[in-house]
């Protein structure tokens, strides 16, 4: 593991915020410009046929896609479509789930991360993980930020650290006097934030997030898309929402799964259509994913 | 609302219900079931309490608690309880010292390494444990540990002593405080091991720094209905331990606990109403206070740990 790429260092500049952005339309009026361009500037997730089984159940049919640096890639479609299976195997969680195994090539920074040599910790260090509920530790605030630096042996200030993934998480300033307290005695929002304050403790380069919202309320929601679209100049985020609106509000790329039914009854995931979320939302390809944004189905 | 097959005239007049005889029936062999326990528990504290009284009529509090020679059926009986709390409490504390690191340590292994066929075969083994009769337990002690194990390693052992005892009764209490503690482990939702290894820790860092966290007021009430188990056994201790009240903490030593000496006196030829009769009542009664105020913590513990995750 020691030879992938330090995600930190310098890659060729492709600032994707001048690389022929435009305003976008009311529909998805945000002030982060989406891409129009179907080409992906820099990859991180190179994925080849990924398939992913539970057993001898095929969840995820091939799925062919690059994900892009410092791009928020949305993945949304009906219940079972395997978005979110195919969201934990970008960092190996699956591992923890007996029987689930994960065929085709799903290469980071050109590295298969399911080459047999590859330490599941490492990438899971590298690649961190957002989920539906809130899982804060039964800690105080400060110790879950410091759990994760403090078992992969970070040797920092953990004070500066915590302060610093605090504010990055937009939720220093609610917690600062309150530091010592239990993780529990927060709102469902603030624990989400303080959950990513977690993840960036540890210093991903990838942030996946399976639905964080969907657990939250409407403001709670719109602080965790806000701060999703700022993390968004460190950070590549990959999210699973059930939510096109917010597919549409915060992400540069959208891919659409959907599930089919085979002979014996048995949904397997298959990704339909992948593009600039500006796109699939104003002009699909594939009428299936015209009839899901649409709201027809799903 | 309102439809076109509503009566014209009117509602029909609502019927009075029909007294439900079955449903009182039952309800009342209910409540004879839930107050069933309720009572017994009642007579068994007026039954101790009672006898108990008397005998602390005629022997002071301080002298039963705070002396410490036991010798009640002697031609000059003295009644200082010491040396039968000193028993119970070396041999619990030699049980607890083999039952709380192999317990909590089956319990993490099953919880958080075993592979579920793993756990499927080991779980019901350990638990099989827990279902073999003690005085099975109480002959292994004396006939196993003490005459083929231990007098190799200390020759100098008594054949009745509370090592053995102390050993074999740890062993007993293992699928006590595995299980429960595993249960305890189990409750702990999924989302915080995920969360933990989605930051990079290994199995060992998520078990011990988050599961067991987690699951520690749960883990805490295993160990105490463990200990409980341990201070109320008696075949084990009667059979291995010997019948000798013994002020020691040497372990080699033959001791008496409150158990035994109640189950040696009551079945011996102790003239009823007499003073050596009540005092097995006073060291029940001392007895099952202990055992109920380690009830209440582990209740309360127990309380504790399913408020954590609603």
């Amino acid at each position: 593991m020691s030879e992938i790429h330090d995600p930190n260092a310098p890659q060729a500049t492709s600032d994707l915020a001048n690389t022929g952005r435009m305003d976008v339309s009311a529909v998805l009026g945000e002030e982060r410009g989406t891409p129009l361009d179907d080409a992906i500037p820099q990859v991180v997730f190179d994925l080849n046929n990924v398939r992913v089984f539970y057993g001898d159940f095929q969840a995820v049919r091939d799925v062919t896609m690059q994900i892009g640096r410092h791009e928020i890639t949305a993945f949304i479609g009906p219940s079972g479509c395997g978005k979110s299976t195919l969201l934990r195997s970008f960092n190996r969680m699956n591992d923890l789930i007996p029987g689930a195994r994960v065929e085709g090539l799903l290469a980071y920074h050109g590295y298969n991360i399911y080459a047999p040599d590859v330490d599941p910790i490492e990438v899971r260090r590298r690649i961190g993980m957002v989920f539906q509920k809130p899982n804060v530790f039964p800690k105080s605030i400060y110790e879950n930020v410091a759990y994760g630096p403090k078992v992969n042996g970070m040797k920092v200030n953990m004070d500066d650290l915590v302060e610093e993934c605090l504010t990055r998480a937009a939720l220093w300033d609610e917690v600062k006097d309150d530091l010592k307290k239990s993780a529990y005695a927060l709102s469902g929002g603030q624990q989400q934030r303080l959950v990513i304050a977690r993840c960036i403790a540890v210093k991903p380069e990838v942030i996946l997030m399976d639905e964080p919202c969907a657990s939250l309320d409407p403001i709670a929601t719109a602080k965790i898309e806000d701060l999703m679209k700022q993390l968004a100049a460190d950070y590549t985020i990959v999210i699973v929402t059930h939510n096109m609106q917010q597919a549409a509000r915060v992400s540069d790329r959208t891919a659409f799964f959907t599930a089919d039914v085979d002979a014996e009854g048995v949904r397997h995931g298959r990704l339909v259509e992948y593009g600039p979320t500006r796109r699939i939302f104003t002009s699909p390809k594939d009428p299936r994913t015209e009839d899901y944004i649409s709201g027809r189905f799903g | 609302m309102t439809t076109a097959s509503s009566a014209p005239g009117g509602l029909n007049p609502l019927r009075q219900t029909k007294p439900r005889y079955g449903e009182a029936i039952i309800k009342g062999v209910l409540v004879l079931a839930a107050t069933v326990s309720l009572f017994t528990t009642f007579g068994i504290v007026i039954s101790v309490l009672i006898p108990s009284l008397e005998f602390f009529g005629e022997i002071s509090l301080g002298e039963f608690l705070f002396t410490t020679t036991w010798t009640p059926l002697f031609a000059n009986p003295q009644y200082g309880v010491l040396p039968l709390v000193m028993g119970t409490l070396v041999i619990t504390l030699i049980a607890i010292a083999v039952a709380i690191p192999l317990g909590l340590g089956s319990a993490i292994y099953l919880s958080e390494y075993a592979s579920p066929r793993a756990r499927r075969v080991l779980k019901p083994t350990l638990e099989v444990l827990a279902g073999i009769p003690t005085v099975v337990f109480g002959f292994f002690a004396l006939e196993f540990i003490t005459q083929v194990v231990l007098v190799n390693i200390f020759p100098g052992i008594q054949v009745f002593n509370a090592l053995s005892a102390g050993l074999v009764m740890g062993i007993m209490i293992i699928p006590t405080i595995a299980s429960l503690s595993e249960d305890a482990m189990a409750a702990v939702p999924g989302g915080l091991r995920d969360g933990a290894y989605a930051l990079g820790a290994t199995k060992r860092q998520t078990a011990l720094r988050v599961v067991i966290p987690a699951a520690l007021s749960g883990i805490v009430a295993a160990f105490v209905l463990g200990i409980s188990r341990a201070i109320g056994e008696t075949m084990i201790v009667t059979i291995a331990a010997g019948l000798q009240p013994n002020m020691t903490l040497n372990p080699l030593e033959g001791m008496q606990t409150m158990t035994s000496y109640i189950a040696a006196a009551g079945a011996g030829d102790v003239a009823t109403g007499s003073i050596e009769y009540k005092s097995i009542f006073a060291v029940g009664l001392l007895l099952f206070v202990i055992t109920f105020v380690m009830n209440m913590i582990s209740i309360r513990l127990v309380r504790r740990y399913r408020q954590a995750y609603q």
